[in-house]
């Protein structure tokens, strides 16, 4: 579904990404672990149309995504949930969710099936439908969080990237939002998974990327990477199966 | 399962283009871990003045240095690799060269990979849940025998790890007693055990043994066929080699068009082996590998000696696996005997620790009935003594099997020549007479 290949990316002088390959098959959730300034975040930005890929391929169902504004790789089928949730804060929560359809408009998107799709999401999350009139800013951090996925999902992506889900919340939070991931993917949507919590990420990833300095250094299913001693040294924690209890 | 069942279908039969891509992103995080945890890479590649952000695509792999069997021997033990020690769960070794064995090892993730990718072999060789697997290979550091029975066990077929040092009749009364479906061994030793039959009177037919799967040596056609008649069975072909993983880097399946290999693990290239230029699909050269998920000991552009062809065409079986023809001749005078490798060299060493006998020797393989048999004649210095000092000449000779036996491991017959007898006309000795037929 989603293929790159030798992507390099960066800004003004700085180099991060030193030509990443890497492929996402339909259905999958893909985790992207590395630690911070590794080249994650780019990573995202590149595929999303934010920031401008220096050199490389990017395909999504076999359309160059290179060149193409945002917007357009949104209808394409591309949304994502940016690192630290960016919910319009003096928005409600409705009006946060509309925004999220805005660039289906026009698609054969009535205002019928917008409505739809937010009944959708809302049954996804039911705090939101509860909060629908409350300001966005208002919201606790885990709700906020949950937002902005129900933000991304308005635009019916079938391939859903998510920059670090689990910063900033409450460990129980992070729970809800996995369980959330592990819902999603079995309703048939693509994810590529973006995280620092590598315990978190590769328990419900069917496969992984391990990113350092810009380069991919290790690649497998999740169980070979949560079996590699490096990454459990350098991303797990030596203890980290004590933490899971 | 039917006959031409895949054990991991979704890699076996990936689409062309999908195998690629995961080929080269495999590539490139081998490459980037290489060069950050194995001095030897660091330097070759630097050396090389190789920029790894250059290496775009499986066509730039020309651009990266070969890896020798030479660079393996001067890392013994664990130069080469990847990993820390303490995340090494197994390490196997490779038959000796010139003193110096390769030694291999491997992760957790390598472990399980490997026992997959012989899984994956032993399956489209046509092996099943159903069958009773007798493996007669050697048991000791070589990882072939384990490889196997890892590979049997995964499918779920009842394995017997026989090996290869139990006597014949005891082989033979497991087979028979056991109801042994498949055998797995070398074609030599299937030749000893057609023999064993034959002297024990046991026809083939009364055995359960259907299937035999081989590896470890080099064989023609012509042996294929005799074995197939001998036993009454199917022979089918595998590859593998301790340096890349062992048993389970490519294997026939039951079309026997050629063997598959297993290239999400591994990325093949042919070479000619003088220029060292890259040759194209179905020509036939150096068979050069690379690893690409191993972690514990990977190797990029393995320089194997044997000679072969590789073809990507689909395949009836519905693997999408390149094929890669019998290998049946190498680029160096590596000999097979009973499943051990050895160079003349190595002979040479031995005989000239000997007092009394002279550099000038021969290596003689023929077959007596179906049992492969090595000779090797030396010229002793001065003429033969004479009949009362036989039995001294008797010490030499005996010295000389035991000493062959310890350090190659090879059962050799050991005869001793007139000085100046063994050359030819032209004053040369033929170093190695090959006589076993096909």
């Amino acid at each position: 579904m989603l293929r790159l290949t030798n992507v390099e990316a960066g800004y003004g002088a700085l180099r991060v990404l030193k030509g990443i390959s890497l492929h996402v098959s339909q259905g999958e959730i893909v985790a992207i672990i590395g630690a911070n300034g590794a080249g994650k975040t780019t990573l995202l930005k590149s595929i999303a149309g934010i920031l401008q890929p220096r050199s490389g391929t990017i395909l999504f169902d076999k359309q160059d995504l290179r060149g193409l504004p945002p917007d357009r790789i949104v209808q394409l089928g591309c949304s994502m949930v940016p690192e630290g949730r960016h919910v319009f804060p003096t928005m409600t929560v409705k009006e946060n969710l509309i925004l999220g359809a805005y660039s289906c408009r026009g698609k054969g998107q009535t205002r019928e099936a917008v409505k739809a799709s937010m009944d959708e999401v809302c049954r996804l999350f039911d705090i939101l439908k509860e909060r629908e009139h409350q300001l966005a800013g208002t919201l606790s951090g885990g709700q906020q969080q949950m937002l902005a996925i129900a933000r991304a999902l308005m635009s019916k992506p079938r391939l859903l990237m998510m920059d670090e889900p689990s910063l900033g919340v409450a460990p129980l939070v992070v729970r809800d939002i996995y369980r959330t991931i592990t819902t999603l993917k079995r309703d048939g949507l693509t994810i590529l998974l973006v995280e620092q919590n590598a315990r978190a990420a590769l328990a419900v990833a069917d496969r992984g990327y391990v990113i350092e300095t810009g380069q991919i250094v290790l690649e497998g299913t999740s169980r070979e990477l949560s079996d590699n001693r490096e990454v459990q040294r350098a991303y797990l924690g030596k203890e980290y199966e004590r933490i899971d209890e | 399962m039917s006959r031409n069942a895949l054990y991991n279908p979704a890699c076996e039969a990936l689409p062309r283009d999908e195998l690629e891509q995961l080929q080269i992103e495999r590539l490139q995080s081998t490459l980037n871990r290489v060069y950050r945890s194995v001095a030897f890479y660091r330097t070759a590649f630097d050396a090389n003045c190789v920029n790894l952000e250059k290496i775009r695509d499986l066509r730039a792999m020309r651009d990266l240095p070969f890896t020798t069997r030479d660079d393996l021997l001067r890392s013994y033990p664990y130069d080469m690799f990847a990993v820390p020690l303490r995340d090494i769960v197994r390490i196997h070794q490779g038959f000796a060269i010139a003193g110096t064995p390769v030694v291999v090892g491997y992760t957790r993730n390598d472990l399980r990979n490997w026992t997959e990718c012989a899984a994956r072999v032993l399956t489209a060789g046509g092996i099943t849940e159903h069958d009773v697997v007798q493996i007669a290979l050697d048991y000791g550091l070589l990882p072939g025998a384990p490889g196997f029975q890892q590979g049997a066990e995964l499918i779920g077929a009842s394995v017997i790890p026989a090996s290869m040092t139990a006597s014949m009749s005891r082989q033979i009364a497991i087979m028979k007693d056991f109801k042994t479906t498949a055998l797995i061994t070398t074609p030599s030793h299937a030749l000893n055990i057609a023999a064993g039959l034959e002297e024990m009177g046991v026809h083939p037919e009364r055995l359960q043994l259907r299937l035999a799967l081989f590896g470890g040596e080099r064989w023609s056609d012509e042996l294929q066929k005799r074995i197939e008649e001998k036993l009454h069975v199917i022979a089918i072909d595998t590859y593998g080699l301790t340096a890349i993983m062992g048993p389970g880097v490519a294997g026939e399946c039951r079309q026997r068009c050629g063997l598959h290999i297993n290239e999400d693990h591994f990325i093949v290239e042919v070479i000619d082996p003088t220029s060292l230029e890259p040759l194209g699909p179905g020509c036939e050269g150096e068979l050069v590998l690379t690893t690409i998920t191993k972690e514990g000991f990977p190797l990029i552009r393995y320089r194997t000696g044997d000679i072969t062809s590789v073809n990507s065409e689909p395949c009836a079986c519905g693997r999408t696996l390149a094929r890669m023809t019998r290998v049946s001749r190498r680029t160096d005078d590596l000999i097979f005997f009973h499943g051990v490798g050895f160079f003349p060299v190595q002979i040479e060493k031995i005989l000239y620790e000997v007092e009394g006998l002279s550099p000038h020797y021969q290596i003689i393989l023929d077959r007596q009935g179906d049992v492969d048999t090595l000779e090797i004649k030396v010229e002793v210095l001065e003429d033969i003594p004479s009949l009362d000092e036989i039995k001294t000449l008797e010490i030499l000779r005996n010295q000389v099997a035991r000493r062959i036996k310890t350090v190659l491991n090879l059962d050799a017959k050991v005869t001793f020549a007139e000085p100046k007898s063994l050359r030819s006309d032209s004053g040369a000795i033929p170093r190695v007479l090959d006589r076993r037929p096909g």
